[in-house]
């Protein structure tokens, strides 16, 4: 066991590391953030099963489909925002110089394990922070050996030493002694909302998102069979482990026939009214969810539970009447089971997502599937959610990954989810600006900014390997670690070449997963 | 009034007068003289506190001895958890804490090192290393450097300068010979006699001033040694414990040594323990006779366990890294102040945080020290070479701390200057 007080030598060293790295210029900062999310992209497969095994919750097919858009993908989507030159306001007299946060506390969950570690380790690179991931205990192999793959990456590519670290035995009292350590800069927790309390109570400025329960309102005039497509594969997508997959399905009565029948077309089954008590026996043993079903798949879960269905049902539909807290099939599941329950009208079926959102997932997230801009407007104004995503799954909606949000595994529930972040976490929530504000007075001029870079590349590994000082003049030794300085590569017109055939390529790859 | 639970004094002033009767008046006499009138009362981390209230960095670190910061509180929770199962232990007899730190120790040195003995200080530990290698070569002679310094037990305090041997007419020419450090035509000349037991040296010869040794030079001594049938026991009391950024200093040299000598920091300053580390052949006697070399106190087994939790907390990779950064820092901070004041900040003798910082006055080392203490840091002058400071930063020090320092050496630098020139040191 890593103990509290051990941490805070690898929290000193983050500090070293978040100290050399805040210097770096842009060339240097691409050249490292570009080594680590290929390695990321170039072991998403590996850890995808890694995952799986160690948690045994989620599809590995999926997993490999977020790890590559954590990586790669994150880093494409964000290509073009710098975030490491200052910037220069002419007209306002104002120059802005980007300051990292300096050592990023990253608490990333046993549901998304490889996925989250990558996001939190590639946000921090590209802002020029040292991250410490403390990985959940039950993913804790998956989620370190993917930060070692990221770390050595990073440092091959010129990044101080220590600049990614991991506990590999993590335990509560260590996360809560780490969050409160004064070398830690920020919390950005993701997890359950014990983890994310202990993270707003630490004394230290965190960046904690909560969980979800997610209401979906099919209305009478959406596509039904569309509809029914999106939600089943969004249930389906990676067994329900992302924050955004639905929980609860509402269906304006009407279409709500139709609606049955076009899930069971694309691979729901939906249960009968015994059907569903005993899967709620099963799910919910004395009203508290059975976290074996968390991540698992719908057979699966049919199987424990007693029922008996075909090996091919991806999401199991569990029919119920009213959106109340004593209702279990109403909370959230984290597996592929979605409650079902409808509605008379579209007023009612508001009211009944607010009742979803009222028992959990506060500043969450909520979707709708409809034609019609009132409804969908008044949803999202009544329903205490910060993104609704219209007409798509919300598994992948919410996060980014199917939608123009930012794609992101850390989805802030805002003032009204008890956090300080309301948007999709982004890499600029990991930094400040300092703002060089000059004499408004016209008199008072401004000289050209442009080309001033306090930044500069590093010249070799950082730090240097302790020589003697005797030995300065000579040439280096060979590192301890075998490393060797990397050149800035930017200027080299081959890598350059081969950097825009990356992008072709990786952009293709992504087409359908992030849309610019 | 302070109260210090068992006992309690009405000053400070009464604390020295009581320290001339009743302690060293010599030692008490000269820090008043020297300009240092400290009495560290309260001390943590890498602060220490005067009894005036006072605040100091400390750049001493007696050596190496809080190396991990004073009272670290790893240490301070392993031992404190000790004393509720363990004491000092029965030296008679195999012990769990013994045999756990020797494991450690040998595991945690190069492969030539198999056994471990135990002392109480560094001196006891330098005569059970001299011992072993009479005891494996069947010779007397020791050879060390001119200006050495091993400590100042019977065989220690023989084998290093006259200065703390003499008085107590302790030296021992016949049998204990020094060689000017750096000269391997000297030390070749010594050792081709044959009847040299062993070449005892530090890594990096501390109370001498941290004098860096001549690339090449220890490996060519440890090759003479070879060739000539000697030991060669590697003296790394300042050196070792990850300060040089590896966690033998001569291990940087590619050598393997007959016997490591440790002691100091090797138990985070908060229980005394110090170690020879022995090869097969240099450890042969406790093969032979078990009961030749005792000690009640060596190797106390509270002493153990405040090693172990050293020795573990050194090397973490972590804290290897850190070192690195310190000492670059250091490196780069050092330089940008020697070369404002080039004419009197004339030397660097710097192997991670192993520092020594040369001024041009045969006394220059005292008075950039008592510009420092009057600066909140101290630092202490090299006993063997006083125009050498001895600059020993902390291997957990963070760089807050380290940009600290050197601000105030920056103006302690440049005012010892104008003080050394203007007159004699006190």
């Amino acid at each position: 066991m890593t103990s509290a007080a051990q941490a805070r030598t690898l929290l000193e060293r983050a500090r070293w590391a978040a100290r050399a790295y805040s210097g770096y210029d842009k060339a240097a900062v691409a050249a490292i953030v570009t080594a680590a999310a290929d390695a990321g992209y170039a072991a998403a497969e590996r850890f995808a099963e890694a995952a799986v095994a160690e948690t045994e919750m989620g599809v590995v097919e999926h997993k490999i489909i977020k790890n590559r858009a954590c990586s790669r993908g994150i880093v494409e989507y964000y290509r073009d925002e710098d975030l490491v030159s200052p910037r220069i306001d002419a007209a306002r007299k104002i120059v802005e110089i980007p300051r990292p946060a300096g050592v990023v506390l990253a608490i990333t969950p046993t549901t998304n394990p490889v996925a989250t570690v990558y996001f939190k380790v590639m946000l921090s690179l590209m802002t020029r922070n040292a991250v410490v991931v403390a990985p959940h205990p039950r993913a804790k192999q998956c989620s370190a050996d993917a930060a070692r793959v990221l770390a050595e990456a990073a440092v091959n590519a010129g990044a101080p030493d220590g600049i990614i670290q991991v506990i590999d035995e993590p335990s509560i009292p260590l996360v809560e002694a780490m969050m409160a350590d004064e070398r830690t800069d920020v919390i950005v927790a993701t997890g359950g909302t014990g983890v994310v309390r202990a993270a707003y109570s630490s004394g230290n400025p965190a960046l904690g998102v909560g969980p979800g329960n997610v209401p979906v309102f099919v209305d009478a005039t959406a596509d039904i069979n569309a509809a029914a497509q999106r939600i089943v594969d969004s249930k389906a997508f990676d067994n329900s482990v992302l924050c955004t997959n639905e929980s609860v399905l509402i269906v304006e009565e009407s279409v709500a026939e139709k609606m049955r029948g076009a899930l069971t077309r694309n691979g729901a089954y939906v249960l009968d009214r015994d059907e569903a008590a005993l899967l709620r026996e099963f799910m919910f043993p004395f009203g508290r969810l059975n976290t074996d079903v968390v991540g698992r798949d719908a057979a699966w879960i049919a199987g424990q539970a007693g029922l008996r269905v075909t090996p091919k049902t991806r999401v199991l539909i569990a029919p119920f009447e009213l959106v109340v807290s004593e209702e279990s099939l109403a909370h959230e599941k984290l597996s592929p089971v979605l409650g079902m329950t409808t509605v008379a009208d579209t007023e009612r079926g508001i009211r009944a997502a607010q009742a979803a959102v009222r028992i959990g997932g506060a500043g969450h997230s909520a979707a709708i599937h409809s034609e019609n801009p009132s409804v969908i407007a008044d949803f999202a104004a009544a329903v205490p959610v910060l993104r609704v995503s219209v007409n798509v799954g919300n598994s992948t909606g919410s996060a980014g990954l199917e939608t123009n949000l930012a794609p992101s595994m850390t989805l802030g529930t805002g003032f009204v989810g008890r956090s300080s972040l309301g948007e999709n976490l982004q890499p600029h929530n990991l930094m400040n600006w300092v703002r060089v504000a000059y004499n408004s007075d016209a008199d008072v001029r401004m000289p050209n900014f442009a080309g001033v870079s306090p930044w500069r590349s590093p010249t070799g590994p950082v730090p240097e390997y302790p020589r003697p000082s005797n030995e300065w003049d000579t040439p280096p030794l060979p590192h301890h670690n075998g490393r060797t300085p990397t050149p800035s590569r930017t200027s080299e017109p081959s890598i350059d070449a081969l950097r825009a055939e990356l992008r072709r390529l990786v952009a293709e790859e992504l087409a359908q997963l992030i849309k610019r | 009034m302070y109260d210090y639970g068992t006992f309690s004094f009405d000053s400070k002033a009464e604390v020295l007068e009581q320290s001339k009767t009743f302690w060293n008046p010599g030692k008490t006499q000269f820090w008043i003289d020297e300009g240092v009138d400290l009495v560290i009362d309260r001390r943590q981390d890498y602060y220490l506190w005067d009894m005036s209230g006072r605040r100091l960095i400390d750049l001493h670190l007696n050596g190496g001895t809080y190396s991990l910061g004073h009272r670290n509180p790893e240490v301070v929770q392993a031992v404190n958890e000790a004393t509720e199962y363990f004491d000092i232990g029965n030296h008679h007899f195999p012990s769990v804490a013994r045999t756990a730190l020797a494991q450690r120790l040998v595991e945690s040195a190069p492969a030539s090192i198999t056994k471990v003995a135990y002392g109480t200080g560094g001196g006891e530990a330098i005569d059970i290393a001299i011992k072993s290698a009479r005891h494996a070569t069947k010779r007397r002679k020791i050879v060390s450097i001119v200006k050495a310094y091993h400590g100042h037990t019977g065989l220690a305090v023989a084998s290093g300068d006259d200065r703390f041997a003499k008085i107590f007419l302790s030296d021992r020419p016949d049998e204990f010979v020094q060689v000017p450090f750096g000269d391997i035509d000297a030390m070749e000349k010594v050792l081709s006699a044959g009847d040299v037991a062993a070449v005892l040296m530090e890594t990096i010869p501390a109370t001498y001033g941290f004098p860096l040794p001549p690339p090449g030079y220890l490996e060519a001594t440890k090759a003479l040694t070879e060739k000539y049938g000697s030991l060669y026991i590697a003296d790394e009391v300042q050196t070792g414990l990850m300060r040089t950024g590896e966690m033998w200093a001569i291990t940087k040299h590619g050598i393997e040594p007959d016997i490591i000598v440790t002691g100091k920091g090797l138990s985070g300053g908060m229980y005394p323990i110090t170690a020879a580390m022995l090869s097969d052949r240099a450890g042969q006697w406790l093969n032979e006779d078990g009961f030749a070399h005792i000690s009640t106190f060596g190797g106390a087994e509270l002493g153990c366990v405040a090693g172990i939790k050293t020795l573990e907390i050194s090397g973490r990779p972590e804290v290897r890294s850190t070192v690195h950064y310190i000492a670059d820092l250091f490196a780069h901070g050092l330089r940008r102040i020697q070369s404002d004041n080039p004419d009197w900040f004339v030397g660097i003798r710097q192997n991670g945080v192993v520092i020594g910082l040369e001024f041009d006055h045969p006394e220059g080392a005292k008075f950039v020290m008592r510009e420092l203490y009057e600066n909140g840091v101290w630092a202490i002058f090299s006993t063997l070479d006083p125009r050498v400071l001895q600059f020993k930063p902390g291997i957990l020090l963070s760089h807050e701390i380290c940009e600290d320092v050197l601000d105030r050496l920056d103006v302690a630098v440049r005012s010892a200057e104008k003080a050394a020139r203007e007159r004699r040191p006190s």
